[in-house]
C-alpha cells in the first residue's frame, strides 16, 4: 500500500496525505470502487488532509463517510484541509 | 486457546503477579513509596486523593481503589493510611472482592513515619513471600479484559494502529473475550457509529448520554473544547476536528456489538465489548480500565508517548514507523508498517492478538522493562 494518500469512504470529500506532498503535484486515490485525481494547490504535510472536490463554505467535511466538521470557507479541490478552514461542531461553549 | 496465568481465590485470571504497596490517603504516599524501595519486587503508587470527597466521587473513589487493589494482577496489597482520613484501609478492603490478601498499615497508630515504615516492610515482606509461591497455569483466553488507550494520536492513528487493535480486539471478543474502550470525550462525534452497534436500545441510548454529559462540561463552561481536543500535537500531526479524532479513535474498540456501558473503574459483567464512560486523559484512563479489571492494556499513539501502569502491562502500538523507530525503547509494535505495504491491518492485528497472549503470559512490555508506573484517578471535582 505504497500510495501518497488514503481516501477511506467513499464519500469522504477530502484524503488524507500518507507521505510528503508537493504543490502541483497530481495525486489519485480510491475507495470503494471510487476513484479521485486531484492536482495540489499546497504542499500537504504528512498526515493532513486535502480536499477531493470544491467544498463551498458552510458545507459539512466528510470522512470515514460520517460528518467530521464544517468548511469555514471555500475549500477548493486539491487544497490543504485543516484548522484554518475546517471547524468542529462539537463541545463549542463558545458559541451557546 | 490459553494463555498462561494465576488463578486467584475469587477465581478471577491475572497477567501479573504484583505486590503492592498503596496509600488509600495522600498523606500515606511518601510511606509507601519508602516501603516499596525498601522491600524490592513490591510497586507503590501516590496520588491526590483520600480525604474530603463527597457522594458520587467518594463512590468513585472507593470503586477506583479497591478494584485497583483487589486486582487479580496484584498478588497482595499493603494497604497505608493515615488515620483520620475519610477513604481508610479498612474501607478499601472492605471494598475489595473477597479472596484478596491484604495487609492494612495506620501511620498514627505506628507513631510516625519511621515506625510505619519498619512495621510497613515486614508487612510487605510476608505478601511478597505469599506471592512467591503463585504459580502460572493454563487459563483460557475468553477469561481476558483488555483495555484499549490512544494518546498522542495523529490522522495516521485511525488508519493505521486503531484498526489494527481492533482486529486485534475483534479476535478477542470472537473467542470470548472482552476489550474496554474508553475515554468518552473521543466517543464525540462517533455516537451514530457506536450505537448502530449497540446490543440493546438501553447500551445505545448510554452512548449518547455519556458524551452529552462530557460536551455538557464545555457548553456549561463557554469554552471551546477545541482548545484542549484536539490536543496540539494531534493538530501537527493533521487532526483537525474532535469529530474526525473521535471517528479514527473508536476504530481501535473493533467492529463487534458493544454489550454495555459502565461507569469509571466499574468492572463489567458482560463480555465482548464494552464502552468505559471516563476521560480520555492517557493515565486516568488506564487506571479506569485496570480497576474495572482489565488484566492487559493495549494503547495506540502516533506521536509517541513512555505512559506505562503500575500492576498491568501496557502494550504500545505505534501508528507512524518514523515515532516507533524514534521511541523505540517505548513502543512495542510499530502498525506503521501497514503504511509502507509491508503488512496489513489483518496480518498487524492477528500479530498484536499474538503478542497480547504472550504478554498476558509474562512477556514483559516496554513499559514495564523501562519501569514506567503511572497512576491517577478521575476526580469529578466534588470535594472540598
Amino acid at each position: 500500500m505504497t500510495v501518497p494518500a488514503l481516501m477511506i469512504h467513499p464519500d469522504d470529500s477530502v484524503a488524507t496525505a500518507v507521505r510528503p506532498l508537493e504543490s502541483g503535484e497530481c495525486v489519485t486515490v480510491s475507495a470503494g470502487g471510487r476513484e479521485m485525481t486531484v492536482t495540489l494547490l499546497q504542499a500537504v504535510p504528512f498526515g493532513h488532509k486535502f480536499a477531493l472536490r470544491d467544498i463551498p463554505a458552510g458545507e459539512n467535511v466528510t470522512k470515514y463517510g460520517e460528518t467530521i466538521g464544517r468548511a469555514t470557507a471555500f475549500i477548493g479541490a486539491g487544497e490543504h484541509t485543516h484548522i484554518h478552514n475546517l471547524e468542529g461542531l462539537r463541545g463549542r461553549g463558545d458559541r451557546r | 486457546m490459553n494463555f498462561m496465568g494465576y488463578r486467584r481465590k475469587d477465581g478471577r485470571a491475572g497477567t501479573r503477579n504484583h505486590v503492592l504497596i498503596f496509600p488509600t490517603i495522600i498523606c500515606a504516599s511518601a510511606v509507601a513509596e519508602m516501603i516499596s524501595r525498601a522491600v524490592p519486587g513490591t510497586v507503590s503508587v501516590s496520588h491526590p486523593h483520600g480525604c474530603g470527597h463527597m457522594g458520587e466521587e467518594k463512590d468513585l473513589m472507593v470503586r477506583a481503589m479497591a478494584g485497583f487493589c483487589g486486582h487479580p494482577n496484584v498478588a497482595g496489597v499493603l494497604l497505608v493510611g493515615l488515620g483520620c482520613e475519610l477513604l481508610t484501609p479498612e474501607l478499601i478492603a472492605g471494598a475489595m472482592l473477597p479472596g484478596q490478601r491484604y495487609e492494612l498499615l495506620g501511620i498514627q497508630a505506628e507513631g510516625g513515619t519511621t515506625a510505619a515504615v519498619e512495621k510497613g516492610k515486614q508487612l510487605a515482606a510476608r505478601l511478597l513471600a505469599e506471592a512467591a509461591d503463585d504459580r502460572r497455569v493454563p487459563i483460557d483466553i475468553s477469561e481476558l479484559i483488555l483495555g484499549t488507550n490512544c494518546g498522542g494520536s495523529d490522522t495516521l492513528s485511525g488508519l493505521t494502529a486503531n484498526p489494527a487493535l481492533g482486529n486485534a480486539a475483534d479476535r478477542l471478543v470472537a473467542a470470548g473475550g472482552a476489550v474496554i474502550l474508553s475515554e468518552t470525550p473521543e466517543l464525540i462525534g462517533a455516537e451514530q457509529v457506536l450505537s448502530r452497534r449497540a446490543a440493546s436500545d438501553d447500551v445505545g441510548r448510554r452512548i449518547y448520554e455519556i458524551t452529552a454529559a462530557t460536551e455538557a462540561i464545555a457548553i456549561r463552561a463557554g469554552v471551546d473544547i477545541r482548545d484542549s481536543e484536539p490536543s496540539p500535537g494531534n493538530k501537527e500531526g493533521g487532526l483537525t476536528t474532535l469529530e474526525e479524532k473521535s471517528l479514527g479513535a473508536v476504530l481501535k474498540g473493533g467492529t463487534s456489538p458493544i454489550r454495555q456501558v459502565v461507569d469509571y473503574a466499574e468492572r463489567p459483567t458482560e463480555k465482548g465489548l464494552v464502552i468505559m464512560d471516563g476521560p480520555a486523559h492517557d493515565a486516568v484512563c488506564n487506571t479506569g480500565v485496570i480497576a474495572g479489571g482489565a488484566q492487559v492494556v493495549a494503547f495506540t499513539t502516533g506521536r509517541g508517548t513512555p505512559l506505562g501502569a503500575p500492576t498491568a502491562p501496557v502494550l504500545k502500538i505505534s501508528s507512524n514507523s518514523r515515532i516507533y523507530r524514534l521511541m523505540n525503547d517505548n513502543i512495542d509494535m510499530d502498525a506503521g508498517v501497514i503504511m509502507e505495504g509491508a503488512a496489513t491491518i489483518e496480518s498487524v492485528g492477528e500479530a498484536l492478538f499474538r503478542e497480547i497472549i504472550e504478554v498476558a503470559s509474562g512477556k514483559p512490555t516496554k513499559a514495564e522493562l523501562l519501569g514506567h508506573g503511572e497512576f491517577a484517578i478521575h476526580s469529578l471535582g466534588l470535594n472540598v
